[in-house]
């Protein structure tokens, strides 16, 4: 029988955490791109807004509505971006993608995705999962751009 | 009284465990479960005399031709229409409905035409009118609402007009539960001659419909959410505007005489049904019909409106859920929507569904409605004949373990 507590590798702390005080939520007036990704499935919203300044992302705003999993990992994924090259983004993308497959990760990736790992709990709820890329697809819009 | 106890014996899956729980099936609105009879005719079908239909001279061809008229009959008497050649088998409401907008709107919405809907439709019943209204270039209207989030018929008799050529309505929502005044809307409809559909899919599976009462001229609903199979859907319209309508889809059984340069139409309801038909399910959808029928739709429709009432007083009591839409039990069938005030409809779920209760989250296909509560997504419980209201205090419990979890 599936206990409660089966539920807290997906609802970590970090997680419920992230959800009850999202970070970067305020919006920016001053960003050069800006993008709304949502989820037809289920309605969840994520909005996405960077400031990119000579190839680094220097502010980011991330707002939306949804469940625990899809806002905490908006807001996860503000602080593993905020700062980061383009390129470190990309990178940053590809290995979310990775993680959430359950494909090997080396060290230096982990930890460029700080504490974004911590959504990984969701693999074992596949029907979740696509709210736990929800930011990250709407991170994937803007920078497919360059 | 229906017997639940008995009822629940006739459908294997409830004795199924999900999650190491007893399976509490609260997404009845989504798709119901199947009782045994229709499983076995199935299984009958493709055992004992699968064959082609209304082609062959041999014996087996004879006998499926024969069981699948047979099951267009089941359901003709199940909805009382006037004739079995005004039941149209089609794979679900939602062809159903395309076929209308597509047959009948297309040749007869002109320019500057007006369709009337209510704000509390399904996606399928929205957007075949929305893409018929763009190419046609007519006017696309949604009923109006009262105070209380009802349709205000009375508004409606004077907004709609002469410019009014159809009105679509559901007899249920999907998501609030609620029963539409439809007769006094048709009656309306009827004096502009507007042609009237019914989205029948939440209400003839649970209570009882006459469409010669109801007096709508098209009427479509799903067999999978009545005890049928998947697959399997019905277009019922009266029989002097479906002869006047053209084919849907073209090619074999849907003619009467072909030659290499033009064909001829075949004759009700087989205009509609091109190519073999879904033969098996149909004899699942009339074998569903007759099991409903034994155990009594008045009975069925009773003992919904019970636990549909018991789970808005239940639910109610939690001090952070919501319920939406009209809580009067007159109104309201076994369809409960729900909203926490601060945890997500997906995490209740998933949650619930730890503890094996089944329920929908999310916007129901009816995207609009949800967003007019000002949320993107509720939680849903829906029942049918088999639930009980001991499944109703599983989930109010497994409400507060989740609310408990989140605090």
């Amino acid at each position: 029988m599936r206990e409660l507590s089966d539920f807290d590798e997906m609802y970590q702390e970090v997680i419920i955490d992230h959800y009850k005080n999202p970070r970067n939520k305020a919006k920016l007036t001053n960003f050069t791109e800006e993008t709304l990704s949502h989820n037809p499935f289920c309605g969840d919203e994520i909005e996405l807004q960077l400031l990119i300044e000579d190839g680094v992302i220097s502010n980011v705003s991330v707002d939306g509505r949804g469940c625990a999993i899809s806002q905490s990992s908006g807001s996860l994924l503000s602080e593993t971006i905020l700062g980061k090259t383009i390129d470190q983004a990309k990178i940053d993308n590809n290995s979310m993608r990775s993680l959430l497959k359950d494909e090997d990760l080396d060290d230096k990736h982990l930890d460029s995705l700080a504490d974004s790992t911590m959504i990984e709990g969701v693999k074992k709820f596949p029907v979740r999962i696509k709210c736990a890329l929800l930011s990250w697809s709407a991170l994937s819009d803007i920078l497919n751009n360059y | 009284m229906i017997n639940t106890e008995k009822i629940r014996k006739d459908f294997p899956i409830l004795g199924e465990k999900v999650n190491g729980n007893d399976l509490v099936y609260l997404d009845n609105a989504a798709t119901s479960h199947k009782p045994k009879e229709v499983i076995n005719s199935l299984v009958e079908y493709y055992e004992k005399y699968n064959s082609n239909v209304h082609r062959g001279v041999h014996a087996l061809s004879i006998k499926a031709t024969d069981e699948f008229e047979k099951a267009r009959i089941s359901v003709q008497k199940f909805i009382n229409a006037k004739n079995s050649n005004e039941i149209i088998f089609t794979r679900n409401a939602s062809e159903s409905l395309n076929l209308i907008a597509y047959s009948w709107g297309k040749e007869n919405i002109k320019l500057g035409d007006e369709i009337f809907i209510t704000p509390f439709e399904h996606h399928s019943n929205i957007v075949p009118w929305q893409m018929l209204c763009k190419e046609n270039e007519a006017i696309l209207r949604y009923f109006p609402i009262d105070n209380n989030g009802d349709i205000d018929v009375d508004k409606f008799s004077k907004e709609i007009s002469n410019k009014t050529k159809m009105v679509s309505i559901t007899h249920m929502s999907n998501v609030l539960g609620t029963v539409l005044p439809i007769d006094k809307i048709i009656e309306l409809a009827k004096k502009y001659n507007a042609v009237t559909v019914v989205d029948a899919c939440q209400s003839v599976p649970h209570m009882p419909v006459d469409v010669q009462k109801i007096d709508s001229d098209f009427l479509c609903f799903s067999g999978h959410k009545m005890l049928g199979p998947t697959g399997i859907g019905v277009l019922h319209g009266k029989e002097d505007i479906l002869n006047n309508m053209s084919p849907f889809l073209y090619g074999g059984d849907m003619i009467s005489s072909v030659t290499y340069e033009d064909s001829k139409w075949n004759d009700l309801p087989y205009k509609f049904e091109a190519g073999t038909p879904n033969i098996a399910d149909s004899i699942g959808l009339g074998t569903a019909c007759e099991y409903l029928t034994k155990v009594g739709m008045d009975n069925i429709w009773k003992h919904e409106m019970e636990l549909g009432q018991y789970a808005v007083e239940e639910i109610s009591k939690l001090e952070n859920f919501k319920i939406l839409g009209n809580k009067s039990k007159e109104l309201r069938g076994g369809v409960v929507s729900f909203i926490h005030d601060s945890i997500h409809p997906h995490d209740i779920g998933s949650l619930l569904d730890g503890f094996g209760i089944a329920i929908r989250t999310g916007h129901h296909c009816a995207m609009p409605l949800v967003r007019s509560y000002g949320v993107v997504a509720a939680s849903r419980a829906s029942f049918y004949l088999y639930n009980k209201k001991d499944e109703i205090d599983k989930l109010v419990e497994g409400l507060k373990k989740v609310e408990e979890y989140f605090k």
